[in-house]
């Protein structure tokens, strides 16, 4: 694991009187200090509270939201809701595919942009939408979203 | 004269940055002020700012940007209230239409601050039930009608008068704020708009119950909503409306916040619960019920957001108030959140009682582009897809049931002639077997099975056997589940084949999607009496399927090409067409 997360872990650890109950809050907040949930933070986890890493995998393998390998600088997530579905979101999802030359769920090769489809953003009003980070963006076309990527692929070569 | 900007995750994604950096750098220096308030649910017009003059008089301008805020501003400053920008008659009758009780709040508070909500009448429900006693309370619930606004529709007293007959020092109150039915926002905007509503309405379900916890299980994709829970509970107990002997009452309360993590499951109660507890959130069989061991095996009260939030309200004007609006069996308002093809999507609170129609129609302005209505959508992934002539249906829980949909959360989706039901039904099959939690055979190779089929008949590949198979499978899928997830997971299949079977018939026997979506059952072709030939499509496809000679007709490469639609957006002569099944030229 990356030096200072032993620490970090420690530290949200230290919060929950109840790990075992809380074990879905203890990994967001792993999750957020790493990135994604990693085999060492699991084992690590383990080592510390004594809950056995297959109950953690478990759980970990069990929401959407954990994610096991790790993403990508820029995490975009296409939204495959019903209204955004009506509007066209399986082209923004292609769309993506071919510019990031990506899977869902695939880093790409400079580990700026991953991309995966997401349930409901509940944004049903602006479909198709996607996040990318904290970032909504709605109303999509197939341009937009080229621009949208070119445009943090500029920002970032400066 | 106050300025009340739109400030939910919705404004903010259209624009609502730009528009207050707009408006607040124009005031600067004036006695004028933006008020950032929640989503009014007039998604449709976003950015929105509302002012509301001396008189009370309330005028709507919506579709803004920085630009044009600053338009405004300047307007503003010069005395004048413009004709720019503002919403028209037509489209302000969507609020007009409207009867608000869980949406009161919503674009008109501050959600950021619990002394706008006291202003505005808040809190004034806890009040007077803390000292009308659990028996009060409930006999006025019950009075009410109030339904589970969740999905499910169960009586709201029954579940909190089973949790107040269970012994034990230890209850809780838990809120679903799980919601996740695609197509749903009607809980986020009152979490992001209004959170002390729900509050105050789990506060009065503790007394009810004789609970001293409240937890809020909020999906994870909600930080905006986790943040103004947050503050809102911490000024609660800055308020002394938390914490010991709450204004002297003898009553205790406080709240916990859980996140979900992704899991369309954990909205099934028994789901959630296992999820509270730090356990992958695989359903259970009933009895127990929550009422009698749930949260850490204590008899505990789940309810759904909306559910929540109609309860100060019925405690202020009186069960009997609430029940004097909707239907014989579904009493009060019913909030939905209309989405798809729809002109005017949005959110929609009204009595139950009115028809589809009225809403689709009457509110919300019929379809895009005035094209036809092919059928709307309702109840998510557990629901149905009412057809065209059935609209006129009357919105309440049995008889929405009976078209094979349900009422589920609110969701509807409208879809017009370029939809293909197939595809909705595929969508929905391919979301719920991805959601199943994998414990039960009905579900989870029964829905992955029904999938397979599905996509076969997609692909060109379907076989007349299949839309038997189809139903057998989902009839047996809704009777051997353990859980509602699996046993609504076939209702989006089976309703589309009870009203649109014609459309897997063609897709099956004649390789023919009538909606032009299936991309394996269309093809796009350049017809060449209409191509001028000035390559603007071939320079715009992204996989170089189109090729050709200046000044001649181009022609598509069928097998490269992906169905993006590129080229049709960039053609100026309308000279290239979709075709399916036995269509030529």
């Amino acid at each position: 694991m990356a030096e200072g997360f032993e620490i970090k872990i420690n530290a949200v650890l230290e919060k929950y009187s109840n790990p075992e109950e809380s074990l879905i809050a203890i990994l967001q907040e792993v999750q957020d200090i790493c990135g994604y949930i990693s085999k060492e933070a699991v084992e690590y986890i383990t080592s510390k509270t004594r809950i056995p890493s297959s109950r953690i995998m478990g759980v970990a393998s069990f929401y959407a939201g954990f994610r096991l390998k790790p993403v990508g600088k820029y995490r975009i997530m296409v939204c495959m809701g019903t209204a955004c579905h009506v509007n066209g979101s399986e082209r923004i999802g292609d769309t993506i595919k071919r510019v990031l030359g990506i899977e869902a769920g695939d880093v790409t090769a400079d580990g700026l942009f991953s991309w995966e489809e997401v349930a409901c953003l509940g944004c049903c009003s602006i479909s198709p939408a996607m996040m990318i980070n904290d970032t909504v963006y709605g109303t999509l076309t197939q341009q937009k979203v080229i621009d949208i990527i070119e445009g943090i692929k500029k920002e970032e070569a400066e | 004269m106050r300025f009340l900007l739109g400030y939910g995750s919705c404004g903010i994604a259209s624009g609502a940055n730009d528009v207050l950096a707009g408006l607040e750098s124009t005031f600067a220096g004036t006695e004028l002020k933006v008020e950032k308030v929640g989503c009014n649910g007039l998604c449709f017009a976003e950015p929105i700012v509302e002012v509301i003059t001396d008189s009370g008089e309330s005028i709507l301008y919506g579709r803004l940007n920085g630009e044009s805020a600053v338009k405004f501003a300047v307007a503003v400053k010069n005395g004048q209230l413009p004709q720019e920008n503002r919403l028209t008659e037509e489209e302000c009758n969507f609020l007009n239409g409207q009867k608000r009780i869980v949406l009161s709040g919503c674009g008109k508070i501050d959600p950021e601050s619990i002394d706008s909500y006291i202003e505005n009448g808040g809190y004034t429900a806890l009040e007077k039930a803390l000292t009308m006693g659990a028996d009060k309370i409930i006999e006025e619930i019950k009075a009410s009608g109030l339904r589970g606004r969740g999905g499910a529709g169960f009586p709201t007293h029954f579940k909190w008068d089973a949790a107040r007959r269970s012994q034990s020092d230890e209850k809780y109150v838990v809120c679903n704020a799980d919601e996740g039915d695609p197509g749903a926002f009607m809980d986020r905007a009152v979490l992001e708009g209004d959170p002390h509503r729900v509050l105050e309405g789990m506060m009065i379900a503790g007394i009810a119950i004789g609970a001293q916890s409240g937890v809020i299980y909020v999906r994870a994709e909600y930080p905006l909503a986790v943040k103004r829970l947050k503050l809102a509970i911490a000024q609660m107990h800055e308020k002394g409306y938390l914490g010991e002997n709450i204004f002297g009452s003898g009553f205790n309360f406080d709240f916990h916040i859980m996140m979900g993590a992704g899991a369309f499951v954990c909205g099934e109660e028994t789901a959630l619960l296992a999820s509270l507890s730090g356990n992958r959130g695989m359903p259970v069989t009933k009895p127990p019920f929550p009422a009698q061991k749930g949260f850490r095996k204590q008899p505990t009260n789940i309810n759904n957001v909306e559910t929540f939030a109609n309860v100060s309200w019925i405690i202020d004007n009186g069960g009997e108030a609430f029940a004097s609006m909707g239907t014989e069996g579904s009493k009060g308002t019913k909030v939905f959140a209309l989405a798809g093809r729809v002109k005017r999507g949005g959110l929609v609170e009204v009595p139950m009682g009115l028809t589809i129609n009225d809403i689709v129609f009457g509110i919300c302005g019929g379809i895009k582009d005035d094209a036809r209505v092919k059928a709307v959508q309702m109840g998510g992934p557990s629901g149905g897809c009412i057809p065209e002539n059935m609209l006129d249906t009357v919105i309440d829980y049995e008889n929405i049931a009976k078209t094979g949909a349900i009422m589920g959360s609110g969701g509807m989706i409208v879809m017009d002639e370029k939809t293909c039901m197939v595809d909705m039904a595929k969508f929905f099959m391919d979301f719920t077997s991805k959601e199943s939690c994998g414990k039960c055979v009905p579900c989870r190779i029964g829905t992955t099975r029904m999938l397979e089929i599905l996509k076969r008949i997609t692909d060109g590949e379907g076989v007349a056997e299949d839309i038997d198979t189809l139903v057998e499978l989902g009839e047996s899928i809704k009777v051997g589940a353990l859980c509602g997830l699996g046993n609504s997971a076939p209702n989006p299949v089976l309703t589309t084949i009870k009203y649109f079977r014609n459309e897997y018939e063609e897709h099956i026997n004649n390789k023919c999607c009538p909606a032009k979506k299936c991309n394996a059952l269309i093809e796009y072709r350049i017809v060449p009496d209409l191509c001028r030939g000035c390559s603007l499509c071939s320079k715009k496809c992204p996989v170089d399927a189109i090729s050709g000679v200046v000044k001649s007709p181009y022609v598509i490469n069928s097998d490269a090409c992906v169905r993006c639609g590129q080229c049709i957006d960039t053609c100026k002569f309308n000279a290239i067409k979709v075709i399916s099944g036995e269509e030529s030229i």
